[in-house]
């Protein structure tokens, strides 16, 4: 990869952040979604609605929150209601358009891990478990998922089905009576995958500057499908980063502190 | 009827060995007081009950109380992994927990579902999720007028809820704002409630009619403990302490700073301490 003024992470939270809409009503998972939902709020989507899982509607944090509780959530929401009713009325009720989640482990039809490395009574690594992933799944209108990729993170096989993304491929999700789309995006460090139309397994339609076909496939657990027309996502625009940046270092500031009051 | 006493009664008059508890809180909250108070008079044999068991379970675990988990996400909320209850359940240590795992959805229903006075929860769940197989509590039934394939699990009934909240007037009528999470279903699942709160106030005539009240007859015991949810937080009192939530990280990883730890900051600690931890972070 050639020097860049800008990093791979950079560039997949940039690359994520442009794919949600305005109109967007959008469920956010904590850490790597959380900053790229931020930004598009920052850039080009202002009228964005976010939701985290505590119940907050419609945030606009002035710093990425540590947890999906953080008071500042609350403090900038439109409303906040009770987690019972964010489950049943808001997520199950059909109202959120894009799941944006994260994932410890994810295998080529964008079904999630992240429970246990190992088996499940006898974890090697016992992770923290689903949360509200499973039926941000399959309740959200469609999701998009954003991770670095290494070869311990995009497997052959995933140890445990966390979140149903395509299942075994093809109609999978209607067999089993989802009628959402389920995993439509996938941005990482190094590229954009959408699934294919037929197997649903995921496709690199985007490679970001600097990235080779090999820089890909060395990070990915499973032999790597690549688009005919294959891409190049435009690098951050100055306004991007700088919005990042600034995001960035207002929440390092703020955690490394004591929240507000330091 | 809520009676005010002091914390280490309310603990004492309504949590016993073997009950089935929940300290709730999401995020906010958090009643960490009341759970060092637990830890304290060494109860055993709990099931710990919890949508999100964070720092206090990983504490109670690592201490050796719990002979079973209930929950929907074991993590320190964007830290990472509770390091006491992975080495309960990868290495036994201190014992081996009995693990119930659900989806945050399937909690929240269970509570619901609890509160109402129901045996089950039902709704839209776990379609195509590897919990509906390690976890026989999850089921499904049919919907009798449409046919579809619903989710069904077991409702939420504590023997015992405790949970923090910003103030009780002197009825013992309690108000919970913000970030309410599941504090209220978890209240009314429970045979009994122990609440903490930050100050007690003469009354509520400020407050505004659709905000959350329970009522005092729903309370069994009320005590008053400023800076009681630290390092959570208390909205409109004191912010979240995130750097301890990243310090609880390193000392819960070692099995002998944990209990060095324990010592200090809990065992040989009372409830007044918690006054002091808020002080710098007073909104």
């Amino acid at each position: 990869m050639s020097e860049q003024d800008f990093t791979p992470d950079e560039m997949m939270t940039i690359a994520a952040s442009r794919a949600l809409r305005p109109s967007d009503v959008c469920f956010v998972g904590i850490g790597a979604p959380s900053a790229a939902c931020n930004v598009a709020r920052l850039t080009h989507a202002p009228e964005i609605t976010l939701i985290y899982e505590s119940g907050t509607i419609g945030t606009r944090p002035d710093v990425l929150p540590l947890s999906i509780g953080d008071g500042e959530l609350c403090d900038t929401a439109v409303t906040t209601v009770s987690v019972p009713e964010m489950f049943r009325y808001w997520l199950q009720g059909g109202r959120i358009t894009i799941g944006f989640l994260g994932a410890a482990q994810l295998d080529k039809f964008g079904n999630i891990n992240t429970t246990v490395i190992g088996d499940y009574n006898k974890p090697k690594t016992r992770l923290p478990g689903g949360g509200g992933a499973p039926e941000i799944a399959t309740s959200c209108g469609e999701i998009f998922i954003t991770m670095k990729q290494s070869l311990r993170g995009m497997v052959d096989k995933i140890d445990f089905y966390t979140s149903f993304g395509h299942g075994d491929g093809g109609d999978h999700r209607e067999r089993l009576g989802i009628t959402t789309k389920g995993p439509t995006l996938l941005v990482t460090d190094l590229a954009i995958w959408k699934p294919d139309p037929e197997s649903k397994e995921f496709t690199v339609v985007s490679l970001h500057p600097g990235v080779t076909r090999e820089d890909v496939q060395a990070t990915c657990g499973w032999p790597v499908k690549f688009a005919d027309n294959l891409e190049t996502t435009p690098a951050p625009t100055d306004e991007e980063l700088s919005t990042l940046r600034d995001l960035k270092a207002r929440t390092k500031a703020a955690h490394e502190g004591t929240g507000k009051a330091a | 009827m809520a009676k005010f006493m002091p914390l280490r009664d309310a603990v004492a008059e309504n949590l016993h060995d073997g009950d089935a508890v929940a300290f709730e809180g999401f995020t906010h909250l958090i009643p960490h007081a009341a759970a060092h108070e637990a830890i304290r008079q060494g109860f055993k044999d709990l099931t710990l009950i919890r949508m999100t068991p964070d720092v206090i379970y990983d504490q109670m675990v690592g201490m050796g109380m719990a002979k079973k988990l209930v929950f929907s996400y074991i993590g320190n909320p964007g830290v990472g992994l509770l390091r006491r209850c992975r080495d309960s359940v990868e290495n036994g240590y201190p014992r081996s927990v009995e693990i119930e795992e659900h989806s945050h959805a399937g909690m929240a229903n269970a509570y619901e579902a609890g509160a109402s006075g129901l045996p089950f929860a039902v709704f839209r769940g776990y379609r195509g999720a590897g919990l509906a197989e390690v976890n026989p509590n999850i089921r499904s039934v049919t919907c009798p007028f449409t046919g579809e394939k619903l989710a069904a699990i077991p409702s939420v009934r504590p023997d015992v809820t405790f949970i923090h909240a910003q103030k009780a007037d002197k009825q013992g009528n309690v108000l919970v704002e913000g970030i309410i999470g599941i504090q209220k279903e978890a209240v009314l699942a429970a045979k009994r409630a122990v609440v903490t709160v930050e100050e007690v106030v003469d009354n509520f005539d400020d407050v505004h009619p659709n905000c959350c009240v329970l009522p005092q007859w729903t309370i069994a015991a009320i005590a008053e403990v400023p800076g009681g949810a630290h390092p959570s937080y208390a909205h409109g009192y004191y912010v979240r302490d995130n750097a301890t939530y990243l310090e609880w990280d390193k000392i819960a990883a070692d099995r002998d700073g944990f209990a060095e730890w324990m010592k200090v900051n809990v065992l040989e600690a009372g409830p007044e301490v918690f006054a002091e931890r808020v002080k710098g972070l007073r909104s």
